[in-house]
């Protein structure tokens, strides 16, 4: 797969990442390259082999569900880039 | 030798006896840290008041009679995407620079209550995504070997350390090679874990059914020491299995018997520098004189095993990684701007190019119409690699090769070609996808003087047997003795 730089705009806006548009058409090549790369994956046939998500033949993991200690509001926002009383101040949603 | 370059093990029968204390172990690492770091950068902070504090914490410990941990008195550094309370925890990254943990990395709390002396966090690429530390949003760590070149990576910071003397201990994570590739361009020893044999509670994630947290250090002894302490259940990572934690250090020096050693056929093939393998060859008949026999295997899918790790991983990372939005931590754009405007800016602002095209390639795989084409295929590939593996240690025990193909790099030398950094996980990255438990050792030097790694896999959970093995090799060489002069 080529990807032009209007994919790599469209995957960005996905990605929730604002790239400078100088660097579209760079990106554009690289992720080209490193696709090119993978499709070999494609000389394989993996008829009727599932897929392996996770090498440990787990399955469901269960604990009790009783309350434990957990982080105090102010430990909890200690990290925000923005703090109102006990909330994270972020950007209106709705205008 | 000097007391920064004795072994862990070395230092702590110093302590036992009463010639040494913490305190002066501690403040011998901390001159030579302010001797080598500004040659070799490994640490992105250290806090000589904080590490002295615990370093005579356990000297007062000592002096009390009080029982003392496995770990007591040494200076263990962490790669900096293990979250400590109250200490940065970056990630090398824009995205983390003032992120402050308000909570212990289990392993952090088990290295705590091992009495051990948390001495500093080490330099990674960004998010541990790299081979070379020089994704480091900060600067990149130098190779104590050679300073021109890069101590391999992620946890290039931990690598150096450790083999720059800095510290004698450091824990790593490796998701594709990132504890045994810096290990191996570093000469030190690097071990990757079984997935689900350590608790990831506390690890940033990049690829969660590829991370893992191991040790590295200078030998042996030394590595098990520090896996007995940090291996074990933790509820608090459902991967995290169940399992009995071996006294690996009581066992170590057990040989073997009617070893069986596999040798990938396809570890040996074209990209391999001629240098690194005489020298795996070299390991091999070590292993031979002493009654070990060389079994061909293949593991067909090999080939393949990049290319779907290079799928996998940037899918996994583009989801883990989406909770950097500049919302709850991490960091928030300045411009002003909506709710999406917001997301992407600081996003934008906060990774660094190779995060960036990681994210982008996985958020590409994981696509709408893109998916089952690249993501289901390369889980596919994934089971193939691991019935490889499956199929290979039913005829041995353990398999050999390099851990690398090549030594050590210049600085600067990969940084425009992200695929030819790529490149050199090709050994490593098939036992993340498997889950397997791997582990590098010095075995030499090519003729520029930069070390090579032999690298040993085992099948799951065989991590007692694996290092035993190691040992056969380490007991009989000196390479683990060596120390570079920085």
């Amino acid at each position: 797969m080529n990807l032009s730089v209007d994919d790599v705009r469209q995957v960005a806006h996905l990605a929730r990442l604002e790239l400078p548009a100088a660097e579209l058409a760079r990106l554009a090549d690289q992720l080209t390259q490193i696709l090119h790369y993978v499709e070999q994956l494609n000389e394989l046939d993996t008829a009727g082999i599932e897929p392996l998500a996770h090498p440990l033949p787990i399955a469901n993991v269960f604990r009790p569900d009783e309350p434990t200690p957990s982080l105090s509001p102010d430990a909890a926002l200690q990290n925000a880039p923005k703090r109102q009383g006990d909330y994270f101040a972020v950007p209106a949603v709705f205008d | 030798m000097s007391l920064n370059e004795l072994s862990a093990s070395e230092l702590l029968s110093l302590q036992a006896s009463g010639q040494l204390t913490a305190v002066q172990i501690a403040d011998a690492f901390l001159t030579a840290c302010q001797q080598r770091e500004p040659k070799l950068r490994a640490f992105t902070s250290l806090d000589p008041d904080a590490i002295l504090q615990q370093a005579a914490a356990v000297d007062a410990k000592r002096r009390a009679g009080q029982p003392l941990g496995k770990l007591a008195g040494l200076p263990v550094a962490l790669k900096d995407v293990l979250c400590t309370k109250g200490v940065r925890t970056t990630c090398s990254s824009k995205m983390l620079a003032n992120f402050v943990p308000p909570y212990d990395a289990h392993v952090v709390e088990r290295l705590r209550a091992a009495d051990a002396v948390l001495f500093g966090k080490t330099n990674m690429d960004e998010f541990a995504m790299g081979s070379s530390t020089e994704n480091s949003a900060f600067f990149p760590t130098r190779n104590p070997w050679n300073t021109a070149y890069i101590p391999g990576g992620s946890s290039g910071g931990s690598a150096a350390a450790v083999a720059g003397c800095q510290v004698p201990l450091a824990l790593g994570t490796d998701t594709g090679g990132s504890i045994r590739q810096p290990a191996a361009l570093c000469g030190i020893a690097g071990l990757k874990p079984t997935y689900g044999r350590v608790s990831r509670y506390g690890l940033v994630a990049f690829a969660s059914s590829l991370d893992q947290i191991g040790p590295l250090a200078h030998n042996l002894t030394d590595l098990a020491r520090v896996l007995e302490v940090i291996s074990g259940h933790d509820r608090r990572d459902s991967t995290c299995v169940d399992q009995p934690v071996p006294e690996y250090t009581q066992t170590l020096n057990d040989p073997v018997p009617n070893l069986r050693i596999g040798v990938p056929r396809e570890f040996f093939g074209t990209g391999l520098d001629g240098e690194i393998e005489a020298s795996i060859r070299q390991a091999l008949k070590e292993y031979e004189k002493r009654g070990a026999t060389l079994v061909d295997v293949s593991l067909p899918h090999s080939k393949y095993a990049l290319a779907a790790y290079y799928i996998v991983a940037p899918a996994e990372a583009s989801s883990n990684l989406a909770r950097y939005d500049g919302m709850h931590f991490g960091h928030r754009t300045r411009q002003k701007g909506d709710l999406i405007a917001t997301y992407a800016r600081s996003r934008g602002e906060g990774f660094g190019q190779e995060v960036q095209r990681r994210i982008m390639i996985g958020t590409y795989v994981l696509s709408s119409g893109y998916k089952d084409a690249y993501y289901v295929k390369a889980l596919k590939v994934r089971r193939l690699v691991k019935q490889d593996y499956d199929a290979a240690f039913e005829q041995c025990d353990v398999l050999m090769g390099p851990t690398t193909p090549t030594a050590a790099f210049r600085v600067g030398e990969k940084t425009d070609d992200p695929l030819a950094m790529y490149l050199s996980d090709v050994y490593t990255v098939g036992s993340n996808l498997a889950g397997i438990p791997g582990l590098s050792i010095p075995c030499g030097f090519t003729s520029a003087g930069l070390p090579i790694g032999l690298q040993l896999l085992g099948p799951p959970f065989a991590e007692e047997k694996l290092l035993r093995i190691a040992r056969m090799y380490e007991a009989v060489t000196d390479w683990h003795t060596r120390r570079p002069t920085v």
